[in-house]
């Protein structure tokens, strides 16, 4: 699995991708890999504020539970409702599809903190 | 993380990592927990046939004159009442009544009995075994002679006869032969811990990645799928089988898990008897029981449940149920409202979640003639 350049990581696995000053954020492929077959996901509705590091929702497979931590601080602007019905498309398209929730950046500089596509592929492979 | 002791691991496991198994720590043994995706293995095992890796299992080998009333003095089941290659689940207790753990005795001849036992209990068990022996048998650990392979599904029967000159359709429910598999001996079990058909195929460890190659080939044309222990966990939960940590340990009763049938007072003398009479007497204070989910959530292990607003109980074990479309568990209740029909509520994640009692198990194969 490659991991897209155009998208920052966190090392909780997560994802963003930021345009102007919305950030669309996801959980990666080593992390729908490690969770399994995935049957629910929880997110917040939009007007929620998130903060970078806390927990957003969650998301649970077959056999766990695990939080989702946000990448960045912000607003909720949108909520991938197909979700609800699919879940499953956490599995199959991560990085794409199945992204979660759109955010109204509150902080861009907290990007910086967030490991490129390179250094992220560096510590799974390290992790596992 | 650290490892600050290396974890265990069984005569497959170079086949395991090398068919790029996802491996996680299992009571201090490194073993897969899924190969491609827990449901499909569990539906491979419903529909078709599935292959487990169950060597981390231990035996412990008890033999000589005396050997059956050593059994019969350790486990609650009657041991004196197996014909040769006749196997039982049993209990292995304390003398309060709790669980040393949950075992399958095979008795190989008058004067030997097999018995395999959980792989986080195989030291304990054989201590508790040997410091029982008050009779003339001999107690010894062999779980280092046997890696385990459990074939499992409809298919596992067509599956397996590819591979041994034995008869496998003359081998019943919960009986065994010894022949050869692959060419080398083996012990060859109609049991299981899915609820389906299928076979615990016992081998000599250096035998074992060349039987479960062969095991795979074999199936090839069925749809045969490696299975991990995730869905090992999911086909037990649906079949209500009992995990030892889990539905069953030291301060739970055979009848309070609701294994009352593997109790036979009546057997003469055991371990833990006199504290279950007394228990079965009296009544016991709380009891296992099944439970589906009615709100969205998943119970899991270790989550309150509530009674009308009120804590009254912990489920052992959830998880959503592949073969029924449903989320289900198995809790303890005070043992009044331990009956199919009542509402409960479980704790997930802090919030009170509807859920409801049900009747066991919860999946049960169709019987085939």
């Amino acid at each position: 699995m490659s991991y897209p350049e155009n998208l920052r990581y966190t090392k909780e696995h997560e994802w963003v991708r930021a345009e102007g000053d919305v950030g669309t954020i996801g959980i990666t492929d080593h992390a729908q890999k490690e969770l399994g077959d995935i049957v629910y996901v929880d997110l917040p509705k939009v007007g929620a504020r998130i903060e970078q590091g806390k927990s957003l929702g969650s998301v649970e497979s077959v056999k766990a539970v695990s939080d989702i931590y946000s990448p960045v601080s912000g607003e909720i602007v949108e909520v991938n409702e197909s979700l609800g019905q699919a879940p499953e498309k956490l599995n199959q398209d991560p990085h794409g599809s199945a992204w979660l929730v759109k955010v109204r950046m509150s902080v861009p500089d907290e990007l910086k903190q967030l490991l490129s596509a390179a250094d992220y592929q560096t510590y799974v492979g390290a992790e596992s | 993380m650290a490892q600050s002791v290396a974890l265990k691991r069984t005569p497959l496991h170079a086949v395991h990592v090398s068919m790029g198994a996802k491996m996680v720590d299992f009571g201090g043994w490194d073993m897969p927990v899924q190969y491609s995706s827990l449901v499909e293995e569990h539906h491979a095992v419903r529909k078709a046939v599935g292959l487990f890796d169950v060597s981390h299992m231990g035996e412990i080998e008890v033999c000589g004159p005396e050997a059956v009333r050593l059994v019969d003095y350790v486990t609650t089941n009657a041991a004196s009442r197996l014909h040769i290659g006749q196997a039982q689940y049993s209990g292995l207790l304390y003398e309060h009544g709790g669980f040393v753990d949950d075992i399958l005795v095979h008795k190989v001849a008058d004067d030997h009995f097999f018995l395999c036992v959980n792989a986080a209990n195989q030291e304990k068990d054989f201590e508790h075994i040997r410091a029982a022996n008050k009779f003339d048998a001999q107690v010894e650990f062999s779980s280092g002679r046997y890696a385990q392979i459990a074939v499992q599904g409809p298919l596992a029967l067509r599956t397996v006869e590819r591979l041994t000159p034995v008869e496998l359709g003359s081998i019943g429910y919960y009986w065994f032969k010894d022949g050869t598999v692959s060419g080398v001996q083996a012990r060859i079990a109609r049991t299981g811990y899915t609820g389906e058909d299928g076979f615990e195929i016992y081998v000599a460890p250096a035998e074992a990645p060349r039987i479960w190659n062969e095991l795979l080939e074999a199936g090839r044309d069925f749809g045969i799928k490696p299975c991990g222990l995730g869905a090992r966990n999911t086909l037990r939960l649906e079949a209500k089988m009992a995990l030892y940590g889990h539905e069953i340990h030291a301060s739970i009763t055979p009848y309070e898990a609701d294994l009352g049938w593997m109790v036979k007072l009546d057997k003469g003398e055991f371990i833990g008897r006199s504290a279950l009479a007394k228990q079965k007497e009296h009544g016991v204070s709380r009891k296992l029981v099944g439970f589906e989910m009615r709100g969205r959530g998943i119970g899991r292990d270790g989550y309150e449940v509530r009674l009308d607003g009120l804590a009254a109980g912990w489920v052992t074990s959830g998880s959503p149920a592949p073969s029924l479309n449903r989320n289900i568990g198995l809790c303890y209740l005070p043992a009044g409202e331990a009956r199919p029909g009542r509402a409960i509520q479980v704790m997930v994640r802090n919030q009170a979640v509807d859920a409801e009692t049900v009747n066991t198990p919860f999946y049960k194969r169709a019987k085939t003639a």
